[in-house]
Parts: C-alpha cells; sequence; structure tokens
C-alpha cells in the first residue's frame, strides 16, 4: 500500500540561529526537498532612515554603525563620502588613507564572520568560526586604540576621520598584518580543499550572471557568480585609486565560489593595508567643519562604497536645514536576499542553511 | 576606468526617441519622466543594447507633501555607465506607479519597501505587501506627516 504524503510548511527563525539573527524563512518542503521559500523579516526594523532626519549630519553616524554591525567603518565611510558629496568637499590626503585602511581592515573581520559561520553553517563544529573570532579580536583591539570603541566604531566623520592614530597604533599594526598571513593560512589549510566542504558545496545552488544582475545582487555573491564588478575600482573613492589589487572572480556561482571569493578578498585586503601604510604621510586628519552644518538648499547626493556585503549606498537629499530631508540606504543585504527563493527551490533541508550562510547577510542592515 | 554618468540631455534624447511622449524634462544628470511610462521606459533603458541597463541600483522615494518623487538609480556593467530616472507622483491619497518588477526583479523587495514606509503602490508588482512592518500596521512611517 502506498504511503500517503502531503508537503509541509516549516518557519525557520526568527529565533533559529543559523539564520544570522532575527530572520524568519517560511519554507514548504516535500520531504526533505524544498518545494517554495518566502523570506520575512523587519525584526530588528529600527526605522534608521526616519531617525536621521531628525538628527544632524554628524550624530546620524552613529546610527550608521547599527547597520550592518559587523562591519561599521565601511558603513561611517558610506555615509562620509555621501554627505561630503553633498557638501562637495573632500577629506584630507592623510584622512583617505586612514579610511582606506580601516575599512580594509574591517572587510577582513566581516569575511571571517562570513566565512566562519558558513562554515559552521556546514557543520564544521566551531573551529574555524573561533580560528576567525582570534583574528577579528585583534582587529577590534587596533580599532580601540583609534576610537576606544569595538563594534559601534564611529570612527569617521564628514569630513575625515575623528582623531590621528595614537603612536602605539602603529607598531600594533605591524605586528598583526604579520601574524595575519599565518591565521589566515591555518584556515585556509583547514577548509579549502576539505573533501566534506568540498562535496557539500560545490556545484550546490549556483547563481548565473544573469539572475544575479537581474536580481541587483552585489559584493561577493555578484563577484562569484563571474562579474567582476567592485566599486572600489569602478567608482574609486578615498584612496582606491592609488592603490593596487585584485578583484577575484568565481566561476560557477555555487556556495564554494561565494566562499572562495570572500577568502581571496581577504588577501587582497591586506594588500591594500600595506599598501596604505607604506605611502600614508603625516598630515591634518579632518576638514574644518562646524558640527552642525547646513548644506544647499535642493543638495542631492548618491554616495556608494562596496561595503563586505555589497553596494553600500546613502542617497542624500537636503532642504538646507541642519538634518537630512532624506536619508534613503541602499542595504545590499537586503538586495542579496531577492535571490533566496531562486537559490533555495529544489534543494535540500541541509542545503539551504548552508545556501544562506553563503549569502552572508547581516539583519541588523537587512531591516535597519 | 570608472564609471560615467550619462546627462540628462542625451539620456532624454534617446528615450524621446524610444519611448514616445515619456520624458517630461531633464537636468545635468536626471530624467524626469511621466509615471505611467515607468515600466515601458524601464524595458527600453533594459533592452537598448546602446544603453544597456540591465542593473538596478536602488529605487528610492522622497515625500514633498504635495507631491511624492520615486527615483530610480541604474548601472550597466559592459558600458560602465550609470543613470538616475525620477518620476513625479502628485497628491498623497491612493498614489501608484507601474511596477519594474518585471524588468528588474532586484525591484521585488525594494518595492515593496517603498509601498511599506512611503505608501506608494506600484501596479503590476505580484507580492505587494508591507515588508518591513507587519500586515494591518497602520500608516506609513517615512512620510513627513507621520510622527
Amino acid at each position: 500500500m502506498p504511503i500517503h504524503t502531503e508537503p509541509m510548511t516549516i518557519n525557520v527563525g526568527p529565533q533559529h540561529p543559523s539564520t544570522h539573527g532575527v530572520f524568519r524563512l517560511r519554507v514548504t518542503f516535500d520531504g526533505e526537498e524544498i518545494l517554495e521559500v518566502e523570506p520575512v523579516f523587519g525584526y530588528l526594523h529600527r526605522g534608521t532612515e526616519k531617525l536621521a532626519e531628525e538628527r544632524t549630519y554628524v550624530q546620524i553616524v552613529t546610527l550608521t554603525d547599527r547597520l550592518d554591525y559587523v562591519s561599521s567603518m565601511i558603513n561611517n565611510q558610506g555615509y562620509c563620502l555621501a554627505v561630503e558629496k553633498l557638501l562637495g568637499v573632500e577629506p584630507p590626503l592623510r584622512a583617505k588613507w586612514l579610511r582606506t585602511m580601516v575599512a580594509e581592515l574591517q572587510r577582513i573581520a566581516s569575511h571571517l564572520m562570513g566565512i566562519g559561520f558558513f562554515l559552521q553553517d556546514l557543520g564544521t563544529l566551531g573551529t574555524p568560526l573561533m580560528y576567525g573570532f582570534r583574528t577579528r579580536e585583534k582587529i577590534l583591539d587596533l580599532f580601540e586604540m583609534l576610537c576606544g570603541a569595538r563594534i559601534t566604531l564611529t570612527y569617521m566623520r564628514p569630513g575625515g576621520v575623528f582623531s590621528d592614530t595614537p603612536p602605539d597604533f602603529w607598531p600594533a599594526l605591524e605586528n598583526f598584518m604579520q601574524e595575519l598571513p599565518t591565521e589566515i593560512g591555518e584556515i585556509e589549510q583547514l577548509v579549502m580543499e576539505n573533501e566534506i566542504v568540498l562535496v557539500r558545496t560545490k556545484g550546490v545552488s549556483p547563481l548565473s550572471p544573469e539572475m544575479a544582475i537581474n536580481c541587483s545582487v552585489s559584493g561577493p555573491v555578484l563577484r562569484a557568480s563571474g562579474i567582476a564588478w567592485d566599486w572600489r575600482k569602478m567608482e574609486p573613492y578615498d584612496a582606491y585609486e592609488w592603490v593596487d589589487f585584485d578583484v577575484p572572480v568565481g566561476a560557477n556561482g555555487d556556495n564554494y565560489d561565494r566562499f572562495w571569493v570572500r577568502m581571496q578578498e581577504i588577501h587582497q585586503s591586506a594588500r591594500i593595508i600595506h599598501q596604505c601604510m607604506e605611502h600614508i604621510e603625516p598630515g591634518p586628519v579632518r576638514l574644518d567643519l562646524p558640527l552642525v552644518f547646513r548644506p544647499e538648499p535642493g543638495a542631492e547626493a548618491y554616495g556608494r562604497v562596496e561595503a563586505s556585503k555589497g553596494e553600500l549606498a546613502f542617497y542624500m537629499l537636503s532642504d538646507g536645514g541642519v538634518s537630512p530631508y532624506r536619508c534613503k540606504i541602499r542595504s545590499p543585504s537586503l538586495i542579496n536576499l531577492t535571490v533566496t527563493e531562486h537559490l533555495l527551490v529544489g534543494w535540500k533541508l541541509a542545503d539551504m542553511i548552508v545556501t544562506l550562510g553563503s549569502l552572508d547577510i547581516n539583519m541588523g542592515e537587512v531591516d535597519r | 576606468m570608472p564609471v560615467q554618468a550619462l546627462t540628462g540631455a542625451e539620456l532624454a534624447e534617446r528615450l524621446s526617441a524610444g519611448v514616445p511622449a515619456s520624458v517630461e524634462r531633464w537636468e545635468e544628470e536626471v530624467v524626469w519622466v511621466e509615471p505611467s511610462k515607468v515600466e515601458d521606459v524601464a524595458r527600453f533603458l533594459r533592452d537598448d543594447s546602446s544603453l544597456d541597463f540591465q542593473f538596478l541600483n536602488a529605487i528610492s522615494a522622497i515625500d514633498f507633501i504635495e507631491y511624492f518623487d520615486v527615483v530610480y538609480h541604474l548601472t550597466s556593467f559592459r558600458l560602465q555607465h550609470t543613470a538616475v530616472i525620477k518620476t513625479r507622483l502628485h497628491g498623497r491619497e491612493s498614489l501608484s506607479v507601474p511596477s519594474v518588477y518585471h524588468v528588474w526583479r532586484g525591484a521585488d523587495f525594494q518595492e515593496r519597501e517603498v509601498w511599506d514606509l512611503m505608501g506608494v503602490d506600484f501596479q503590476g508588482h505580484p507580492n505587494m505587501k508591507r515588508i518591513m512592518l507587519w500586515e494591518g500596521f497602520e500608516g506609513h512611517p517615512l512620510r513627513k506627516d507621520f510622527l
């Protein structure tokens, strides 16, 4: 006698550890196979864009820390660039180098977490994650030397950075950069050619370049699908036009490629940091802007950066007041989630968690 | 080579030829289009090989009290240029503009977000419901009259 079966709808989240924050997936399964997926979010919606409308331009920097909270430096940078564009000013040279350097340190920290949690989702029981955290901890120590904070940094300001580096920062950075290759090497040795990692990720949930572009996907997820598009190259900001680095691209856009691209980008970030350390020269680090300023009425600016998750942009509009009339945040994590359904349908429950990990989303940024 | 922004005048000329009666006016780097023509304009911008705007960066909406602006930021990876398209919706009640979901799937969550927070409806979107807030929430919090 045949056994009667029927599809089953399951809620994954909003508190599930593998959802990387408070995020819910409504998934309909046929046995283990995924038939339908609906991502549900908003649990961390704090109304950042609304809050920005009643704060001064300098105060808003603190709000940007809380978007992608594992990558605050890059959020600060994107916002400050947008405000500088709105005002038509440029930060001093030393500030540009400093911002580039700390943004790359932050990218390494963020990618290490992305990779660590991705491997955790694969079932590596914490070892690569802890290796990643070990290195990230040192980066946070460096940030603490710069601004006293570790996560919500607010290090950058429109017109430069909060303050110059303390004297003991440079030897500490030098020391860190010497240890970095060994530490990254240990993670690579552990997982890059691990058979279980390869079998579980190669060919799983591939994303075609056409689909990636049509779904507005950006960042490592886009580059894993074979498109060499990086805003640091295509629209250089701060010091990126003076540094040399490669844009790693994947071939198949599968879970392995998304993981591989992040791993390669860590090496490229290290290259950029070395160049920054070499080229940076003494000088002022911040423009002499007042704490409260009023951009021209009607001025608007679309300032974007290549954040660790993708294209992070701030679309600012001024009415001549002390706060922006509108501050729209283009969140790469939210828009990268557009492909969730496309990537998951037809695959199995165990792959679902891994694929979600390979997208490397941050709920602070998805919900804002 | 860095990306170039297409000038409003150049874009307006191409758009007027491709989609009749779609362009309202243009500025330095912005083209204003007729709200009802948004989807046709989007399809033309994507499919015309000399424009090739395959990538939708962002959809934003701004509340100006008497009217709302909807702004589309676009990029072509192949031709390495960018464009800004704007459209203006007058009034505050039952605002709607054609959805570009079927041109760029990337519009899916962004249009839902604009509906949720700004109250602009996108006609033709297959799943036009709130995204950040829950169904049953009253009002659209990013509007200027929502305190």
